[in-house]
């Protein structure tokens, strides 16, 4: 028992499952039939992919607020490649792929390198990766939306494997999102760079007076995320057969958001893949599921802005009770 | 035989500051060693010395007889030596196993699938803990949920697994109640009976006396007094730290 609540997740399922039965009664059978799941499933994967790495980054003692542009950065790489520059798709994908880890590389080492908090740095890497995708498109195209996508070579096995609905209304990116979650909980859990991921946020000095490589295990996890983005980029430039120089926006925060709801201190050290895709499914379920019930849509922010408080609040108590128990 | 380690005539100067001069100690396999000393009577320095994370300006410093100059903290432990500070022992969010095996996790399996053997990390660790005389029961539980002398035996029983030769505490009683400084001395005691050099720091010669089979003095960074424990009591001990001629 006292096991069970010990697992940083378990505010999450109480609060996934406490969400579904509101809408479920609240917005009856449209939220529980079949269209209704794969709406909030299909509105969660693309954070829920984000959501996990960031959940990783975090449990390393770090943030990356530069994540949402580098969805936008990562998308209109692509886009450019393929449409304005007439690259087939995939070593656009590979390219665009290369430079969202030489952007994680960058917030890595800057980080690790002069000791600014993370939270600055990745604070002003978001303005220069945002305002750098503006200007090169601009200059480029001039415009800030690219269409044409689809016309590259190799566009339509990427439009199966990104964008492809393999079962009924479902996307293949909740694919991508549960399987990253799968290997995310392996890693954290059965692996050593799962423990050293711990220790870097739990306790840097100790970990490194242990021989643990702390500065690799955290630029690693910068170029994760900037790698869960990049996929992210992709998923939606190919379902859209195009990019905005704006995608991605306020991304950065959902994620925190999912991520915290789903148990992670946002001091590091503690928390779980798992409650990240929690977290990004609570997300899903209460923005599909408010304009389900016929409440207007502009309420959602408000509900989950509530949501976080409440979680953390929660969390913290359980984690307190956790630790002090035994 | 040769003491574990030794140092003769060692000194450490900070720019014009002299903080060691002239110190020599020398500690023996199967021994408590304590090292005692007012704030700022250079047992930091010594410590920082002997644990390589300074390097000594003057002297020498011999591991089983052979003369050693330690450039890391890393070196020092690749000879056997291993330092427990009592704040950054451990990582409190982290589960017992997962403290005691940081760093050295051992693993089975191979590619993709090579994972961290959990079932053996977790018996391994409980039966080194029971070694040192804690029983955690549960070794998944978390760090935090150990008292304070618990989780400095934890980094004990680490480094003995581990296989240190010579343990360094430095003031590891300092922040801890009676009881829970009992544990901790405990796991010492049973540290010696293994046949490891221990060198416990502190500036409270009630609680080294019991435990110490060689008392050094240090004042204002050098030797008064190194006796062993036949020849000293605990008033003696409690006058020269206070500031007494020796010996």
């Amino acid at each position: 028992m006292r096991r069970a609540l010990s697992r940083p997740e378990l505010g999450a399922v109480a609060g996934a499952v406490l969400v579904w039965a509101f809408f479920a009664v609240a917005a009856g059978e449209p939220f529980r039939s079949q269209l209704g799941t794969a709406a909030y499933l299909n509105a969660a994967a693309p954070l829920g992919i984000l959501a996990v790495a960031v959940a990783l980054l975090m449990i390393g003692g770090e943030f990356d607020l530069s994540v949402g542009s580098i969805i936008g950065a990562a998308s209109m790489s692509l886009a450019l490649l393929t449409s304005h520059f007439g690259w087939p798709f995939w070593p656009a994908a590979a390219a665009t792929l290369a430079l969202s880890l030489a952007i994680g590389l960058a917030n890595g080492l800057l980080v690790v390198r002069t000791g600014v908090p993370s939270f600055l740095v990745t604070l002003a890497m978001l303005f220069v990766i945002r305002g750098s995708t503006i200007g090169v498109t601009r200059q480029l195209t001039g415009r800030t939306q690219l269409g044409g996508v689809d016309q590259a070579p190799g566009f339509e096995l990427a439009g199966t494997l990104f964008a492809g609905t393999p079962l009924g209304p479902f996307r293949a990116s909740i694919v991508w999102w549960l399987a990253l979650a799968a290997v995310a909980t392996w890693v954290l859990l059965r692996t050593p760079w799962g423990n050293w991921i711990f220790a870097s946020g739990g306790g840097p000095h100790a970990a490194r007076g242990m021989g643990v490589p702390v500065e690799r295990v955290k630029v690693a996890l910068f170029m994760t995320t900037a790698a869960a983005a990049c996929l992210v980029a992709i998923v939606q430039t190919v379902q859209f057969t195009g990019a905005d120089t704006l995608r991605g926006e306020l991304q950065e925060f959902r994620a925190i958001v999912a991520v915290v709801i789903g148990g992670t201190l946002l001091t590091g050290g503690y928390g779980s893949a798992v409650g990240a895709v929690l977290g990004a499914l609570i997300y899903g379920m209460v923005q599909q599921g408010i304009v389900m019930t016929g409440v207007d849509a502009d309420w959602f922010q408000v509900f989950l802005g509530a949501m976080l408080i409440v979680a953390v609040i929660f969390n913290g108590y359980v984690q307190r009770r956790a630790s002090e128990a035994g | 035989m040769h003491p574990a380690i030794a140092v003769s005539d060692v000194g450490k100067r900070y720019g014009s500051v002299v903080a060691l001069e002239g110190v020599t100690v020398s500690v023996h396999a199967g021994t408590v060693t304590c090292l005692l000393g007012d704030n700022g009577a250079g047992k930091s320095t010594l410590v920082k010395v002997l644990s390589g994370v300074e390097q000594p300006t003057s002297g020498r410093y011999e591991i089983d007889g052979e003369g050693v100059r330690l450039g890391s903290p890393l070196e020092a432990r690749a000879h056997g030596i291993a330092t427990v500070y009592q704040d950054l022992a451990v990582i409190p969010l982290m589960s017992v196993w997962r403290n005691f095996f940081l760093g050295s996790e051992p693993t089975r399996g191979w590619g993709p699938l090579r994972r961290i053997d959990v079932d053996r990390c977790a018996q391994v660790a409980r039966e080194e803990l029971e070694r040192a005389g804690i029983d955690v029961r549960d070794p998944s539980r978390p760090m935090a949920s150990l008292s304070g002398g618990e989780r400095q035996a934890v980094a004990v029983a680490r480094a003995l697994h581990f296989g240190a030769k010579v343990l360094i505490l430095d003031e590891p009683t300092a922040a801890l109640g009676v009881r829970q400084s009992g544990i901790l001395l405990e796991a010492v005691e049973r540290a010696k009976r293994r046949g490891v050099a221990v060198v416990f720091v502190t500036h409270n010669p009630l609680q080294a006396h019991p435990v110490g089979d060689r008392f050094v003095v240090l004042q204002r960074g050098r030797v008064v007094a190194d006796a062993a424990k036949d020849e000293v009591s605990v008033e003696r001990l409690t006058r020269w730290m206070a500031g007494a001629p020796g010996p």
